[in-house]
């Protein structure tokens, strides 16, 4: 330009500066989206809410009052629609945009994307617990003391594993079918998948199939570290059995082009 | 030290689930120039260059860039080559401004985001998200963002398509500019007067390989040294002409002219052209009581030698 370059190699920014510019420029594409911040924040609060403030569901709290019962599920619902929901549908766009292409040839490269994605999603996950875990306060939740950080265990797992799948649908799938399809996945999971009514309290054969799907082991594991400080071991084996599988077919079959 | 050349591709084969895109191509590109790829759609340009790019892995031959595999050295060849896709490769919900900044990151030493978007006419939609912007304008911030990091090479695919024509001599500036800063490009268009303008090396491509190169001067002068057009009536009797022609003038035996519609009642007439050939044509034209209404003869341009290698219909 203007101010001729000295003749030297260009050389990269450190891969920690990449990748931490790349984290904080996806926390703020989701955040400043206004359908993603619909499904990630203020969906599951309305649920929160809903769910505490009226009786539309009946259900058995097992003692637990409706907000310490319901506010774990509720949480596990927001981590599923950031990690999942909304990742997917916004790696699909980017893919078919040529977003991906474009950064993979820059100095972030593709391993450098990956990362600056999964610590995107975290970050979301933060604000997300903040502010539902602020109004469930408020609404009297009061979880188990010794349960935070077994909860961001549980959290990392649930993510791995939802994070997954959302690459795999969008590194296979056309962008608009990722849309219709990550939607319709978040609203049957989150009604029927164990999450927010734990998989006891479904009908039928739910009531076993839920347990083995990640909605419902997030759902348990939240649950089990928010009401009673413990992780649930069959349910974080299977989230660590959809986290090995998803990523499996994610590296497998995922399509950069 | 006499620095490798910007890209050079030897033998290079590409398949994609069995059918063959690249077939055996070689291709080189001098460091400090500009080269031009030119083909029809289809041909293997976009492919080729993402092989250079290291989106895409060869199925056969090989591809150096700088002097370094695309594959093997890819940590050491991103911050050295610079990218502009041609769907452009632009998030949808940023702002200009935003995204320059962010790519400016991933570098150690990248240009002022400022003045290169004031260069660039940037400036004036910079509040405007990437969605919102007209085409032309996602060609001019792609660019930004392929030359941001202070490229040695940069690649661009279709840089001014869809731009109005004063953004495309924007960039033809701007490219000129690279290039005397010693900043190899390798482009592809579908614009003749682009690479005609730009290119120190054009390059024909089709079915995968290479079917000519050379300098803009010598592939429009190679074989025909000259072509007529003239404009007239759509029905003439193109044999008819092509023999009063033959017979018109004295030129080496064995040469023929090669009449050809343009469509629209244009023709142009390609083969040796003398004062007799001109006096012939309007002699055969006041026979047949055709009104020419517009004549002229000039070199070849690049659009004919194209049109000429890689055939005229439509694929």
């Amino acid at each position: 330009m203007t101010a001729a370059p000295p003749p030297v190699v260009q050389t990269s920014a450190p891969a920690l500066r990449r990748v931490l510019a790349q984290a904080g420029f996806e926390t703020k594409m989701i955040l400043r989206n206004g359908e993603q911040l619909l499904i990630t924040l203020i969906l599951p609060v309305f649920v929160l809410v809903g769910l505490t403030r009226s009786s539309v569901i009946e259900i058995g709290t097992a003692g637990a009052t409706r907000i310490d019962f319901f506010a774990p599920g509720v949480i596990a619902l927001a981590v599923m629609s950031t990690s999942f929901t909304s990742q997917a549908i916004a790696t699909a766009f980017d893919r078919r945009n040529g977003v991906l292409r474009l950064l993979a040839t820059t100095p972030l490269g593709r391993g450098g994307l990956l990362a600056g994605k999964v610590l995107g999603v975290l970050a979301v996950e933060v604000v997300q617990v903040v502010v539902i875990g602020a109004v469930a306060l408020g609404l009297g939740w009061h979880p188990v003391a010794t349960g935070a950080a077994v909860a961001v265990v549980g959290i990392l797992l649930g993510t791995a594993a939802f994070t997954a799948l959302a690459l795999l649908l969008a590194g296979t799938l056309r962008a608009e079918g990722v849309l219709a399809l990550a939607n319709l996945v978040l609203v049957l999971l989150a009604v029927a998948g164990g999450i927010v009514v734990p998989a006891s309290r479904l009908p039928g054969a739910l009531a076993h199939l839920a347990l083995l799907l990640p909605s419902g082991a997030l759902g348990e594991c939240l649950r089990g570290a928010l009401m009673h400080g413990t992780l649930p071991i069959a349910s974080v084996i299977v989230l660590v059995a959809w986290t090995a599988a998803f990523a499996w077919g994610a590296g497998r079959l995922f399509r950069w082009l | 030290m006499s620095s490798p050349p910007a890209v050079e591709i030897s033998a290079l084969v590409k398949r994609y689930s069995g059918r063959t895109v690249v077939a055996g191509l070689d291709l080189t590109a001098p460091a400090g120039q500009v080269t031009a790829v030119l083909g029809p759609n289809g041909a293997g340009k976009t492919t080729t260059i993402e092989c250079c790019e290291g989106l895409r892995v060869p199925d056969g031959g090989t591809v150096r860039v700088l002097g370094l595999d695309p594959q093997r050295d890819a940590g050491a060849l991103r911050p050295r080559v610079g990218v502009m896709l041609q769907d452009g490769g632009l998030p949808t919900s940023v702002r200009p401004l935003e995204m320059l900044r962010h790519l400016a990151s991933m570098y150690a030493t990248p240009l002022d985001v400022g003045p290169l978007a004031e260069r660039l006419g940037i400036t004036s939609f910079a509040r405007t998200t990437v969605r919102r912007l007209s085409g032309g304008q996602r060609q001019r911030l792609a660019l930004a963002a392929a030359i941001i990091g202070r490229p040695e090479l940069v690649f661009l695919d279709e840089p001014s398509a869809g731009m109005d024509p004063q953004s495309r001599h924007a960039v033809w500036d701007l490219i000129r500019e690279l290039r005397s800063e010693g900043v190899s490009i390798v482009l592809t268009t579908h614009l003749m007067d682009e690479a005609e303008d730009l290119a120190d090396a054009v390059v024909i491509v089709d079915g995968g390989t290479v079917i000519a190169r050379g300098s803009v001067r010598e592939l429009t002068s190679s074989v025909d040294d000259a072509t007529l057009r003239f404009s007239a009536g759509p029905d003439l009797d193109t044999a008819s002409l092509a023999d009063a022609l033959a017979a018109g003038g004295p030129h080496d035996p064995g040469t023929e002219h090669r009449i050809q519609h343009e469509g629209d009642g244009d023709f142009t007439v390609s083969g040796p052209i003398s004062p007799a050939t001109v006096a012939a044509l309007a002699g055969w034209c006041a026979v047949h009581d055709i009104l020419v209404n517009r004549l002229s003869i000039g070199r070849r341009t690049l659009e004919d030698v194209f049109l000429d290698l890689t055939g005229r219909s439509l694929r």
